[in-house]
């Protein structure tokens, strides 16, 4: 089969954008598979795992730009080369359209009164361009990940010091003064203030809150290592205090994995001396009790249902269902009856983790195992991630899924390989997924998706098996792909859509067990 | 002097590394200046730690 690998010396382009352009040459026809990125180790290494051992290659170092493709003939191939050469060109020329300082400093030259600084270079740069930020005075939103944790205790002890904000390393979302940074929901602004280790944790918070009518003050994102011992829990602090100074902000949420314990304990003592009151989800922490001034809430919607019961002056309760035990009941009913004999196995793929972990937290007492690459009980560890066994819900949004590809938010090609295998394995009953919109995500993912769901339903039925569907929409009305479309598009497609993660996971529950765990759902309210 | 924080100010971005973010931005109608971004010293970790020392 025809290879070739290029190197373009020198020339620079963001992961993303390379990301997009490796898809667009991936998918041309005759095209067996493509990548374009920068040269650094791990994309040397991801190329030569997919066959590019070539000699340009090895000597590539990471400030090169690397076209590799591999086609089933020369005229395929070099017509893909053509096109990528042409695209790399074209982003040229719109990039030289407008004037771009190169330096951080020239930037300031042009927007001197400039206050934030959104950073997104390789992990090795980033503490450098920070660093250099907050030396200027300069708020710092830090999307790059791979920064050790002794540079993010330096870079936010000095942004403490300068009374500024390093919302990261590896923050995906912020919402500051209603703008959103990162991967973000557009949703209402309003009362409620967010502290969050976790992207995607704001995500499915703040769109449930806009959804139920109330807003978001500010969302600060802290990175997801904030909590651990080492850092102490520094930006989720100084974040606690900002929103108890703020204004517009009536009640605050905290969201983060499991935190250090004594972190934790430091940070409730925090909430329990302030003027408002705190809603926590530590997802899976064993924080006990409740304090004087905060709640602690299971799930990433009871966060939101908690925000808004204390927004209307009420007592918080749990949501199971939003539907009624015989509506959910019925449309269980609906799918498992269908079901063949041996099928009884949830595959779960998500593309946020935190909606990984709660899923896994949500299950556990009612299903017997859950085998995870995330899983923090060692023996259900995935053995072989591309590779379910029983019950697997699988973060597709982890590092072994992401090397030399975009997040599965934006890119869907593994997902959707995934989806069609689980459909082949005879004991699937249940797809279980999340879609995330808003800024940063794909533009159409239901568009994207339904293709390999179809396809799935399809193979099943050939086999004598009925493949069930379950899906969240993690969005709003006002996102640009619209959470009421996308929906509708997925139950036109045969998915059933729920209205949080969290019931999502128990609707799939339901399905897989032939509706065996309904009245145990029912009394955890 | 008490710091105005971010919180109360209207968002003025420089963006360093994926044009998405930038574009998000903009559409959000927020101002952003971009920054050309390349590996300063050409990815060299030695000279990356002198850099820094340097404050450049």
């Amino acid at each position: 089969m025809p290879r070739v690998v290029i190197v373009k010396k020198g020339m620079f382009r963001d992961s993303i954008t390379l990301m997009k352009l490796s898809k667009l040459i991936s998918e041309r026809e005759g095209v067996r598979q493509a990548a374009i990125a920068m040269a650094t180790p791990l994309n040397k290494r991801y190329l030569k795992d997919i066959g590019f051992n070539h000699k340009n290659l090895r000597k590539a170092e990471p400030n090169d730009l690397v076209i590799a493709i591999d086609a089933i003939s020369e005229e395929s191939l070099n017509a893909a080369l053509e096109e990528a050469e042409k695209l790399l060109l074209a982003q040229v020329a719109m990039e030289v359209k407008e004037y771009r300082p190169s330096s951080l400093e020239g930037a300031l030259e042009v927007m001197p009164d400039a206050n934030l600084v959104v950073i997104s270079v390789p992990g090795e740069f980033a503490k450098l361009e920070a660093m250099k930020a907050l030396k200027r005075s300069l708020n710092v939103f830090l999307f790059s990940s791979n920064v050790s944790i002794e540079d993010e205790i330096e870079l936010k002890k000095f942004a403490l010091e300068k009374q500024l904000l390093v919302m990261g390393p590896d923050c995906g979302t912020a919402i500051i003064n209603g703008v959103v940074l990162g991967f973000g929901n557009v949703v209402n602004r309003g009362e409620v203030g967010i502290v969050s280790a976790s992207g995607t944790g704001i995500q499915q918070v703040s769109t449930l809150i806009h959804n139920a009518g109330f807003g978001i003050s500010h969302a600060i994102g802290t990175g997801s290592n904030d909590l651990s011992e080492k850092v102490g829990g520094l930006m989720m602090k100084r974040g606690l205090q900002l929103l108890e100074e703020d204004e517009e902000t009536r009640v605050i949420t905290l969201i983060s994995k499991p935190p250090n314990i004594s972190v934790a304990n430091e940070i409730l003592k925090i909430a329990d001396s302030l003027s408002k009151l705190t809603v926590i989800n530590f997802l899976g922490a064993k924080l006990e009790g409740k304090g004087k001034k905060w709640y602690v809430t299971n799930t990433l919607e009871d966060t939101a249902e908690a925000v808004c019961a204390i927004l209307r002056n009420e007592k918080p309760r749990r949501v199971i269902f939003t539907k009624s035990e015989e509506e959910v009941t019925s449309i269980a009913n609906s799918e498992f009856t269908r079901f063949s004999d041996d099928q009884k196995y949830i595959r779960g793929l998500f593309s946020g983790g935190t909606l990984c972990h709660e899923a896994l937290i949500i299950v556990s007492p009612f299903l017997d195992g859950v085998h995870s690459n995330v899983s923090i009980e060692p023996e259900m560890k995935l053995k072989n991630i591309n590779k379910s066994v029983e019950h697997t819900f699988i973060d597709m949004g982890s590092e072994e899924f992401t090397v030399g590809r975009a997040h599965p938010m934006i890119d869907f090609t593994l997902r959707k390989m995934r989806i069609l295998q689980e459909a082949k394995d005879p004991e699937v009953a249940v797809i279980l997924f999340d879609i995330v919109l808003g800024y940063g995500a794909h533009p159409d993912p239901a568009g994207e998706i339904i293709p390999a769901i179809i396809k799935a339903k399809s193979l099943a039925k050939e086999r004598g098996r009925y493949l069930s569907f379950v899906a969240s929409v993690i969005g709003t009305e006002k996102d640009p792909q619209n959470a009421m479309e996308q929906s509708n598009k997925l139950k036109e497609a045969g998915v059933i859509v729920m209205p949080s993660n969290a019931q999502a996971v128990r609707m799939a529950t339901l399905i897989a067990t032939r509706n065996k765990v309904i009245k145990q759902l029912f009394k955890e309210e | 002097m008490t710091k105005k924080t971010l919180l109360k100010e209207k968002l003025k971005v420089i963006n360093i590394g994926i044009e998405t973010f930038a574009l998000a931005l903009e559409k959000q109608g927020v101002p952003v200046v971009r920054v050309d971004w390349k590996p300063p010293a050409g990815g060299d970790k030695e000279m990356l730690k002198l850099l820094e020392k340097l404050g450049v």
